[in-house]
């Protein structure tokens, strides 16, 4: 290929609004088009997998809210099913219940602050965040009201939730659902028929069903290429194999289609959190557990479904009260698997859209 | 192993099926199995990865997860495959000659998903991964000592290995000397050398102005 102007370095972020965190892009521009692409990562690495060896099982729940901090309440989730699977804790019902209720509040207000910042990279500034950001603060509203925290909830515990929600929860909560379908419409007609929008994300960052697969891609970005893979369905954990919903697919694999994903897994997720709050039984929220809880030599890889994707976690038990070893398989990172790729020949502009659809949380890239 | 049932999660399966199936078609590349993993020799990973893969029977369409486990005298890499159509998980281990250097086969061109996950093991576990197209550290700076996640890497308490004694990128000569009080109400909020007599001047001085 002949190119009239000389290739050049072209650096994107540590801080920079589109890199939703302290992302780094190096890219070799020629003209509009990206020849190469690489990511620096690591700005915000905190070793906590070394730390988590000599924390107690417990103690490790906070730095899950820290991995990633938009979706505080599955990393909770994930590690306390984790570990009550390695070391065979029992769950009260009502717990269960709960545990889906915020899971899927917390899913509301990631997706709402994803598309949120997918929009805005895709030329809206801030006006369409600031519609997603309502919902949100008043799901973060919910959040303290329970427990104190907003963003690092530190809520599940092994065995159970930290704290019953108090008497008022319940009203808010409920206005909050019988509100929400109507907000999501409002959203789907202020974008989803926005010529720019559409220009600027359909036919733009195609992953195809193959790639997504084999690339270890989860969550909305495998589901947008066509995929029917929801852990929830798939692998049902806590009580979700009690509650009706779908799993949502696009087709084409590009941007348009995992933005479509996430405004219909809003819908989806509504619709459980009714189902939940008709199906909660009375009764304790916690079993009472060791506080050193020593599980039995052995290791286990347990994986839930966050907004982002697959979260795992690898533990080795020795027999000591702290794991052996402590693994967080980071979806964040792991659908960036493919950056290079979908960058390559695009456009800078249609390259940042891509990076915002894969919506990462650099918390937990980084961990 | 009486514990492997209570370890194995629904969706996994048993590591004596698949070792017996594997052993069927690559007769001596299982070296154990248990209720819950097969391990194979590290030079053979890819061939043991492709033919799961294509295997109808498995169809271990995605590498779900690529971890690291350091077990003092060898690095145990950890394989979690899944298949999506026949919704199940199978785990293949395998085990490094040694610590120093630490070599496996890369997965990466059986599944690319192995990309960022061989370079984070590669940074903080110090594994090589044989024919990785960008071998680099991934969360940590060219050139950090060490690789962090390793037991011996720094002196933990309660552990086997007592390892180092301090960061090995810290310089035993220049001591740093901890910030007390005296200091910071001066100004002066780090001392790195310890030559007390410039300090003091320098104290002195900056009292002077206040």
């Amino acid at each position: 290929m002949t190119t009239s102007t000389e290739p050049y370095v072209l650096n994107i972020g540590p801080q920079h609004p589109s890199t939703h965190g302290v992302f780094r892009l190096r890219v070799v521009m020629d003209g509009e088009k990206i020849k190469d692409l690489d990511m620096i990562v690591g700005y915000l690495h905190r070793s906590m997998e070394k730390l988590a060896e000599e924390r107690t099982f417990t103690q490790n729940i906070p730095f899950t809210d820290r991995a990633d901090y938009l979706a505080a309440m599955t990393g909770n989730l994930g590690l306390a099913i984790a570990v009550e699977r390695l070391a065979g804790v029992e769950v009260p019902d009502r717990a269960e219940y709960l545990r889906v209720i915020f899971s899927e509040l917390q899913r509301i207000a990631s997706h709402a602050m994803a598309n949120g910042t997918l929009i805005s990279d895709a030329g809206a500034w801030q006006t369409p965040l600031l519609y997603m950001f309502r919902e949100r603060e008043k799901i973060l509203d919910l959040f303290e009201m329970t427990c104190g925290a907003r963003l690092t909830t530190n809520y599940m515990r092994i065995g159970g939730v930290a704290f019953d929600p108090p008497p008022e929860f319940w009203p808010a909560l409920q206005e909050l659902v019988d509100e929400l379908p109507d907000r999501i419409d409002e959203y789907h007609e202020l974008l989803v028929s926005n010529e720019v929008f559409l220009a600027r994300t359909r036919g733009v960052g195609i992953i195809s069903a193959e790639d997504a697969v084999n690339a270890s891609l989860t969550g909305p970005a495998l589901r947008g290429s066509g995929v029917p893979w929801d852990l929830r369905k798939t692998d049902p954990y806590s009580v979700y194999d009690r509650m009706d919903f779908d799993v949502v697919v696009g087709k084409s694999g590009d941007v348009y289609d995992r933005f479509m994903v996430r405004m219909s897994e809003l819908y989806q997720s509504v619709k459980i959190i009714k189902q939940a709050m008709s199906q909660i039984p009375s009764g304790a929220h916690k079993t009472d557990i060791p506080l050193a809880l020593r599980p039995d030599v052995g290791e286990i890889y347990s994986r839930i479904e966050s907004p982002r994707g697959e979260i795992g976690f690898f533990l080795v038990s020795d027999g000591g009260p702290s794991p052996y070893r402590f693994h967080l398989r980071a979806p964040s990172l792991i659908n960036l698997s493919l950056l290079n790729e979908l960058g390559r020949d695009a456009a800078l502009s249609d390259a940042i859209v891509t990076l915002g659809s894969l919506d990462i949380v650099v918390g937990e890239i980084d961990r | 192993m009486a514990l492997g049932k209570l370890m194995r999660t629904s969706k996994q399966l048993s590591g004596v099926t698949v070792g017996d199936s594997v052993s069927k078609s690559l007769p001596d590349i299982v070296t154990a199995v248990t209720d819950e993993w097969i391990e194979v020799a590290p030079d053979r990973i890819i061939e043991i990865l492709q033919w799961l893969l294509d295997s109808d029977e498995f169809d271990a369409v995605q590498l779900s997860n690529l971890t690291a486990v350091d077990r003092h005298t060898h690095i145990e890499v950890v394989y979690h495959l899944q298949s999506l159509d026949l919704n199940h998980q199978l785990v293949v281990k395998t085990r490094t000659n040694g610590m120093d250097p630490a070599v496996v086969q890369s997965a990466y061109q059986v599944y690319k998903g192995a990309l960022l996950q061989e370079r984070e093991v590669y940074d903080l576990m110090g594994v090589r991964f044989e024919g990785h197209p960008d071998l680099r550290r991934l969360f940590l700076w060219d050139g950090f000592p060490g690789h962090p996640l390793r037991k011996d890497f720094l002196g933990m308490p309660g552990r086997i290995n007592s390892g180092l004694e301090g960061f090995p990128f810290e310089d035993k000569d220049k001591p740093i000397r901890p910030i007390n009080q005296e200091n910071v109400e001066a100004g002066v909020a780090y001392v790195v050398t310890g030559e007390t007599d410039e300090i003091s001047a320098e104290t002195e001085s900056s009292e002077d102005r206040g």
